[in-house]
């Protein structure tokens, strides 16, 4: 057992986790933070991902005591109360979600994406971002624009939108 | 996952001493061992977490000579801007492995000591002539690989570094596995000082190994029309779902004539 603590979502917490227990776990079932999927539990297919130190990783991939002492972004924490963070009101509004399993996943990749492109993106560069990330419903397009379509509205209200600290 | 105890190293020496605790592994970006350890391929008592020691990180450029740590992570070194104008192949390669958030965990020392035959680093530093700096001693690429999953590293020798001189024009080409985007086949191609060299990743029996035969039409015409007509052996290239031999040998080629094209661009 160790203790692992973390700033998630801008609140420190911190509890006592089996060495062998996975970040997304510890996020799901000690903290109940369950916007994070796990869905093939084999690295592939990004329901799980969440920002570490800013960066996107996937939380199945990673225990709980390696991201001791880091800063957690969940989906949970994008929106800024009642007002959706662009790349959910993007995905609301161009569709970019059927059953909605991978758009966590979806949406934190896209966020990152996003931030790691400040000039701009284009539709061969999303489709490439999205490698890691798997969607059984909408083969990608709506994903696509509504992707697209946020980084065209952050690039126009900087700061306006909230990223990992 | 079986039940194991965590370790996080406060430097190289933190860590050379901690792996000799029960049955430890060392862990960097955790992006194989950990998926190893969930289907229990890999059981360690120990894991002693190398990815936070500050003197493993970083790109070095100077001049020719370039320096990077081992915990240093495909994405860090994809994105360094020395290192894409010293030798922009090395920076594409990193750019390729597995996925965004993969390659901001997956570190280059662990992707070598795993010398996984599929991996695309393998392929640039046997091309590149590189060396790998670990804790005890310096190993030349030619002598570091040494088959599937084996490297020359001893029982808890730890890799710190790899270091190597850019190459006048070098270029990887990648056939990707769409589903697990390791390499199917994956040729690095440089031309430095001491001639042409040619290393194929995904394909061998045994590993990671140089093209002699390409090497050799290279030697004479650095141009892609070199490569044709050479016939690579399919002998001691793997078969498995994903391609035959014959079919992964003429990959080589096919992926050597790109690479090719793409350093003299």
């Amino acid at each position: 057992m160790s203790d692992v603590s973390l700033m998630v979502n801008g609140k420190r917490v911190s509890g006592a986790a089996e060495d062998r227990t996975l970040l997304v776990h510890f996020l799901r079932e000690n903290l109940g933070l369950t916007g994070t999927h796990v869905g093939c539990d084999t690295s592939q297919c990004g329901a799980c991902v969440v920002h570490v130190d800013g960066k996107a990783v996937k939380s199945c991939t990673m225990l709980a005591v390696q991201a001791s002492g880091s800063t957690v972004l969940t989906i949970e924490g994008l929106a800024n109360g009642a007002d959706l963070h662009p790349v959910q009101a993007a995905f609301k509004e161009h569709h970019g979600l059927q059953c909605g399993f991978c758009t966590p996943g979806m949406i934190m990749t896209a966020t990152d994406m996003i931030s790691r492109h400040p000039e701009g993106l284009d539709e061969a560069t999303v489709r490439a971002e999205l490698d890691g990330n798997i969607c059984r419903c909408t083969g990608y397009h709506n994903i696509v624009k509504a992707i697209l379509a946020a980084s065209k509205t952050m690039k126009g209200s900087k700061g306006k939108a909230k990223q990992a600290a | 996952m079986y039940a194991v105890n965590y370790h996080r190293a406060a430097s190289v020496a933190d860590a050379a001493k901690l792996i000799k605790t029960g049955d430890a592994k060392l862990l960097s970006g955790g992006m194989t061992l950990i998926p190893a350890m969930k289907t229990r391929l890999a059981a360690p008592s120990d894991l002693v977490d190398l990815s936070r020691i500050t003197e493993l990180q970083g790109v070095k450029v100077s001049g020719k000579t370039v320096t990077i740590g081992a915990a240093t992570t495909h994405h860090a070194v994809a994105n360094d801007e020395k290192l894409k104008k010293a030798c922009p192949a090395f920076s594409h390669l990193a750019s390729l492995i597995g996925d965004p958030a993969v390659r901001h965990k997956g570190t280059i020392g662990g992707s070598i000591a795993n010398n996984d035959p599929a991996a695309d680093y393998p392929a640039a530093l046997l091309a590149l002539g590189a060396t790998i700096v670990t804790n005890k001693r310096e190993i030349a690429a030619d002598k570091f690989f040494k088959g599937l999953f084996e490297t020359s590293l001893k029982d808890g020798e730890i890799v710190t570094a790899v270091t190597f001189t850019a190459p006048a024009k070098a270029a990887y080409e990648k056939f990707r596995n769409p589903a697990s985007r390791y390499a199917i086949v994956g040729v690095f191609v440089a031309k430095g000082k001491d001639g042409v060299s040619v290393a194929v990743t995904g394909a061998g029996d045994d590993g990671v190994f140089r093209s002699k035969e390409i090497e050799a039409a290279l030697a004479k015409n650095f141009a892609a029309s070199a490569v044709d007509g050479v016939k690579v052996p399919a002998k001691n290239l793997m078969t498995d779902l994903h391609a035959s031999a014959d079919y992964r040998a003429n990959l080589i080629a096919v992926m050597a004539k790109r690479a090719v094209a793409a350093a003299n661009a």
